[in-house]
Order: structure tokens, then sequence, then C-alpha cells
């Protein structure tokens, strides 16, 4: 991005806490951000927040991943900006799976709002980034989308989906000179993730933050946050099926 | 989802208490939460000691709710969400030309947590304390009704909120009167004070904003009460940019500050200063929060953890000030981190908080490894500072006893009965709240 040029920030999934950190970091160098998500008070408040840390707008907007009606409005006022339009992806949702077990229609959510919701989305405004011919995309996948495991592999299919997803829409838009980013955190100190047991090497929202915005400079493909997961995850995918289906990992 | 069971530490880690943990991200989630549960709101947990501990019990973490609400950059008023840190605020600020009125050294406490202990800065002989610059306080009540705190329209619960150990409850935003600053970068001057007299006199003829003084606590006999006194002025100009925080991985070893090291640390500290004194520029934060330089430092204190001692004595007890640094340094017990501060009268008609602990004087504070002899000295040094019409701090406190501090706070039974009318069941507690049975009058 050249000093001149406005980058205006779509933030899906804007009240997570990961969201918030990468609004404000982005909001620190003058971004205009658009915060999308359901919790319109909450968005509020942030977005004042973020125009006192230096975005040069920030409002929010009303969105809900599993009705798409609030996606072409939020493009349109999008569209009013000059300069590059960006995405960043951080919804997704991960009901225990055991709730999952006892009410198989959870599926459904889970999916629309990690993967099928947000893809929806880029397909829409990929038409308008094309023409504007620049732009980045942040799509948050997880480790989970690695290998499917017995405590979450609903939530690891949705986000395993949204990642071959992202590589499709990263060939597509690289030909337009927008590039896409998918990031795969590990275990992030959010809401999401207090009250789970057995978490180690917790990052927080503010370090993935810091990840990502280096990751975009550098234009990267694919990370994981912090680092040292893309090992434990080459571990872990490389375990042999018949060995795995008898883990509890 | 909301509760998690966790283990945890005030900063000088010499407690640990295992209780039940809720972390919100958002004001619905808090409110939700607090329909049903009444339970102490805690921040980013830099009180040395049990003030935000509840074991066996709930806490409220607020460190997720920290936002901004509103600037008004012509007027200097600020008002933002309990859980933001000071040192973000300070950083926000300075370049618009504002800062929060008072700052601890830590730019780490969250703005709960700044008014729950009213706390002072290296600006109190001239601005007061936070408290003095809190406009209003909105506040969630036992049993989760909504309150905004105002001197106007009701002083008594205002007053007893600041300083208040979160015992009116839980306090989700504040609005603040800044104070003006030139610039993020800040002018020090540092100066040697040879002695006790000489590290006095100082003090009492700082005319600078800012004033904070070091001390060598290990310093005996004619250099007894040496140290270096820095004062400071914000400026405008351009100073490299901070460097990234380090931190400390691990415990250090048991060793690591014993008394020789730290005698030898201090020797070499206090002649860093040149005779003559100098004067540097730094950025903002360098100046206000040394120590947050290097995360989790309270680890280089080992695994037992330490105390902090903190008093204050009023300015015609200089004699029993001497006799406090003198035990102190006589017990081979203190660590480098010791400081010494002027603090200034009253700047309103009455203190800001009715527990608030600055008063008029001089107060010293020192970290004491956690080995044997630090309780005894730390129970003496709290005699001498009753005696001595003097207050200990309770954000700083882990081992002092019901009776000495209740008498050190002149409004304690108002207090009690305006807290205990607020949180009739006693919800709102805490560690500290009952070791020193501090909801009950004297
Ligand atoms: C390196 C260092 C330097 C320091 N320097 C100074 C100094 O110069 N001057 C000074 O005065 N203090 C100083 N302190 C102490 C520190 O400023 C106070 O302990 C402060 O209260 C810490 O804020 P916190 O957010 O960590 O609060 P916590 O320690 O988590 O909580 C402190 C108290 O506030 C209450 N509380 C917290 N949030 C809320 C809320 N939202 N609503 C209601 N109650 C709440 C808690 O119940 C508890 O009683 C220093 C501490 C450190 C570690």
């Amino acid at each position: 991005m050249t000093p001149n040029t406005q980058e205006t920030w779509i933030i899906l999934g804007a009240t997570s806490s990961m969201a918030r950190a990468f609004a404000r970091s982005v909001a620190q160098d003058g971004a205009a951000v658009l915060l999308a998500g359901r919790d319109m008070e909450d968005m509020q408040v942030f977005a004042l927040d973020l125009a006192l840390r230096g975005a040069i707008l920030a409002e929010a907007h009303a969105i809900d991943m599993r009705d798409n009606t609030g996606f072409a409005p939020l493009i349109e006022r999008a569209q009013q900006e000059e300069g590059q339009i960006s995405v960043a992806v951080f919804t997704g949702s991960m009901p225990p799976q055991s709730e999952i077990d006892d009410n198989p229609e959870l599926i459904h959510g889970v999916i629309r709002d990690s993967f099928t919701g947000p893809a929806e989305f880029l397909q829409m405004i990929a038409p308008e980034m094309e023409t504007r011919g620049g732009g980045q995309v942040v799509g948050v996948g997880s480790v989970a989308g690695d290998r499917g495991r017995i405590g979450n592999y609903v939530y690891g299919a949705a986000k395993a989906g949204f990642h071959t997803y992202l590589s499709g829409f990263r060939n597509r838009l690289n030909r337009s000179g927008a590039h896409v980013l998918t990031v795969k955190p590990g275990f992030v100190d959010t809401a999401m993730t207090w009250t789970v047991d057995g978490m180690f090497l917790v990052a927080s929202p503010e370090n993935v933050a810091r990840d990502i915005r280096k990751a975009l400079r550098k234009k990267r493909n694919v990370i994981y946050t912090p680092f040292f997961w893309w090992g434990i995850m080459s571990i872990i995918r490389s375990i042999p099926e018949f060995i795995f289906k008898k883990l509890s990992v | 989802m909301t509760w998690k069971t966790d283990t945890h530490t005030g900063w000088g880690r010499v407690h640990s208490t295992t209780g039940e943990l809720a972390r919100p991200e958002r004001q619905s989630a808090l409110l939700r939460l607090t329909e049903t549960i009444t339970a102490p709101a805690i921040g980013m947990r830099r009180s040395y000691g049990d003030a935000p501990l509840n074991s066996d019990g709930r806490a409220i973490d607020m460190t997720r709710l920290d936002r901004i609400i509103s600037f008004d950059p012509e007027a200097g008023l600020l008002e933002a969400e309990a859980g933001v840190q000071i040192g973000v605020l300070a950083d926000v600020l300075a370049p618009q030309g504002w800062l929060p009125a008072v700052m601890p050294g830590t730019g780490f406490a969250t703005l709960g947590g700044c008014i729950a202990n009213d706390v002072h800065g290296k600006n109190h002989h001239i601005d007061g304390s936070f408290g003095d610059h809190v406009e209003s306080i909105t506040i969630l009540l036992a049993g989760g009704q909504r309150k905004i705190l105002t001197p106007g329209r009701n002083k008594d619960l205002f007053r007893a909120t600041i300083g208040g150990l979160g015992q009116t409850g839980v306090i989700l935003s504040a609005k603040l009167r800044l104070k003006p600053c030139v610039g993020d970068v800040i002018m020090v001057t540092e100066q040697r004070a040879a002695d006790f007299d000489a590290f006095i006199s100082l003090l009492d003829n700082s005319r600078a904003t800012y004033s904070v003084g070091w001390i060598d606590a290990t310093a005996q006999g004619n250099a007894l009460g040496r140290g270096i006194l820095e004062e400071a002025e914000t400026g405008a100009g351009l100073v490299p940019a901070p460097k990234r925080a380090k931190s400390v991985p691990f415990n250090a070893p048991g060793w690591a500050l014993a008394s020789p090291i730290v005698k030898l640390f201090n020797a070499l500290y206090y002649r860093r200063v040149p005779k003559t004194g100098r004067t540097l520029v730094k950025p903002i934060g360098d100046f206000f929060f040394p120590l947050d330089a290097i995360h989790n430092w309270n680890r280089l204190y080992g695994k037992l953890g330490f105390h902090q001692f903190q008093c204050v004595l009023p300015v015609d007890r200089k004699d029993d000030l001497r006799e406090v640094l003198d035990l102190i340094a006589r017990s081979g017990l203190a660590s480098p981190l010791a400081v010494l501060k002027r603090m200034g009268p009253d700047v309103g008609d009455q203190p800001a908080g009715m527990m608030s602990f600055p008063q008029e004087g001089y107060t010293l504070a020192v970290d004491f490894r956690n080995r044997p002899g630090a309780e005894i000295l730390i129970h003496r040094l709290e005699e001498m500072t009753a005696d001595a019409g003097g207050r200990v701090y309770l954000a700083k406190d882990s081992l002092a006893r019901e009776t000495r501090i209740k008498s050190m706070y002149p409004e304690h039974a108002t207090w009690c009965d305006i807290v205990n009318k607020a949180d009739p069941e006693g919800d709102l507690k805490t560690d500290l709240i009952r070791r020193l049975d501090l909801r009950t009058a004297q």
C-alpha cells in the first residue's frame, strides 16, 4: 500500500478477540475499518475505540453469517470508499463436540459460521476486488482443520473446507493482483477457549495479530501462528490413520 | 462456558489461590453473568498481595473489556471501559497532547484497578491521586443494577468506590479528566543524593512535575538513605522508538537476589549517575513504567516470590523514616527495588476516597525476597508506621494485621457502613478483605 492510497478493511466476526487485536493493528496505521458482526452495541463501542487509535473511519455493520441479507449492503458500503478493499474473516463457532453428538443439526450452523458463510461473502465481493486490482484477504482457519480429531471434528471439517476454499480463491484473486493469506492459529487465548481443558502453548490475540500483519507484508500464503504449530501439525498429519484412529489427541 | 477453575497469584507470587474466573469480552456477556452471580472484579493482578484474589470463590477478570468509549480532545476528557491499561491510554493520548492525570509505576494496571486502589504516581505532590481526576464511574452494584456515580449525585458511594478495593461493585467504565502534556517524550534529570538528609532536602525542594527517588536500601552508616532523584517534564521531539519488551522465561534460582549481589548491584547503579547529575531524553514509557520493559520480572525472585512493603509517613516524622530505613538496611533482605517519594497534601478538600492510601508525607516502597525474617521485619515496619501516624498501602500488602490497619484509615468505619449496605451478603469480599476483616468496623 502506498502512503496515499486508502485501505478499507472489512472485518467479519468483529467481536472476537482476535479480530479486535487485528482491527486495532490496522487502525493504528490509519486504515478505514468496517466492523461486521451480530452484537451491534459492542461493535459501536469498538468503532469509537478504533477511531481514537487512528482509523480514518470506523463503522459497525450488522451481519450474520447464517443469513446473507446483510452481505450486499456491506459490500455496497465498502464500494463507496476509494483505494483498496480488504477483508479479514474471523468468524467461526465451535460448540462442544458432545453437544453436536446429541443434536446433529448443529452441524449446519458450524459450517455456515466457519466456512460457507464467509465463502459466500468472499464470492460476492471478489468481482469488486478484481476490478480494483488489489487488496488483501485474511482467512482465519485453524490447526483443527489439518486433521479430524475426536474432540472437534465437525469444527475441524468446516475449517478444512475453508482452507481448501481459500487455496482456490487465492489462485483466482492472484490473477488480478490481490493477495489471500490463510492463517492457522493453534491455541489462542479467547472466549472460545477460555474453559477448554488441556490447552498448552497458548498465544495471545495480540501476538496472532502481529503474526498476521507480518505475513501480509511478506505476502505469505499460509501461516501457522505461533509458528511452531507448523511442526506440531506436521507430526500430527504424518501419523498413519490406523494409529491415529486409536489416539485421543 | 463462562467459569473456569484457575490457580493464580498476585504480583508478589507469595500466595497462590484457586478459584473460578470468568473473563467476559463484551458488556452483554458481563451483564448476563452478573444477573445471577455477584463476584468481585479483578484487573491485571498487579497488586502484590491478596487484593485481587478470592480463594475458593469467584472473580470477574475485566481485562478484555478494554475499550476507549469517548475522548474530547478540547476538554481533555476521556471515558473508557474498566479493563483498559493505563499504559495503553498513555500511548494513545500522548501524541494528542494528553496523559492520564495519574499513572502508577506500571502501565499494565487497569483503569478499574487504579480506581479501586486509588493509585498515586510520580506527580502526587502536585496532582494528588487517581481518584482526584475521576469525573464519574459507571458501576454494577451487587444484584446487577447499573449506576452512575459522581461526587455531585452520590458522593458517599463515589468516595467509597475510589480506593474501595472492589467492595462496592464491578466498575464498568469511568470518565477521567486528563492532564495536558507537551508531547510523547520526557526529559529526565537525575542527581545523586549522598545520604538520607540530602535525599529529603532534594525531595522537599523539587519543583518538577514528576519526581521519584530510587533509594539504595542496602546502604548503611554514612551512606544510609543514599539514592538518585529523578525529576522529569514531558517534551516534544523525536527519540528512538521504545524497544520491544523482553520476558523472564522462568523462575530465577534462589541466590539470584542474595544480599551481596544486591549490594554490589546497588553500588553500581548509584554510580551510574555522574556526581554532577545528568539529563536524558526518553520515550515517556521508559520513565513512567521502567519495569514494564521486562515482562514477568517478578520471576527473578524465584518460585517463593516476594513481598513489597509500602508505607507513607507524615512530613514531620523524618526521624521515624530514617529508623525504618536503617532497620531495612541492617536486615540484609532488601532487593534493588526501593523507591522514595514525596506525597503532597490533598488536592481537594478531602482525600479522593475514604480508603485512599495517599496522605501528605514521604512514601517508601521496598521489595523483599520471601525469606525467613522477611515477615518479622515487615511486621515490625508496620508497627513503626502505625506509631508514626503513617499508613500501609493495601495494594502491596499480604501480611499486615487487622487492628493496626483499621486505625490507619480514619474513614474506615464510614466506608464499612456504605459497602455493607451496597453488598449486604458480602459477595464482593476478597482474600485481603477477609484477612484484615475489613468489612467490620473497629
Ligand atoms: C511494577 C509495579 C509498580 C507499581 N507502582 C505503583 C505506583 O507507583 N503507585 C501505586 O499507587 N501503585 C503502584 N502499583 C500497584 C498497582 O498500580 C495497583 O495494585 C493497581 O491497583 C493494579 O491494577 P490492576 O488492574 O492490576 O488491579 P488488580 O491488582 O487486579 O486489582 C486491584 C484491586 O482492584 C479491584 N478491581 C480491579 N478492577 C476492578 C473493577 N473493574 N471494578 C471494581 N474493582 C476492581 C480488585 O478487586 C482489587 O481489590 C505498582 C504495581 C507494580 C507491579
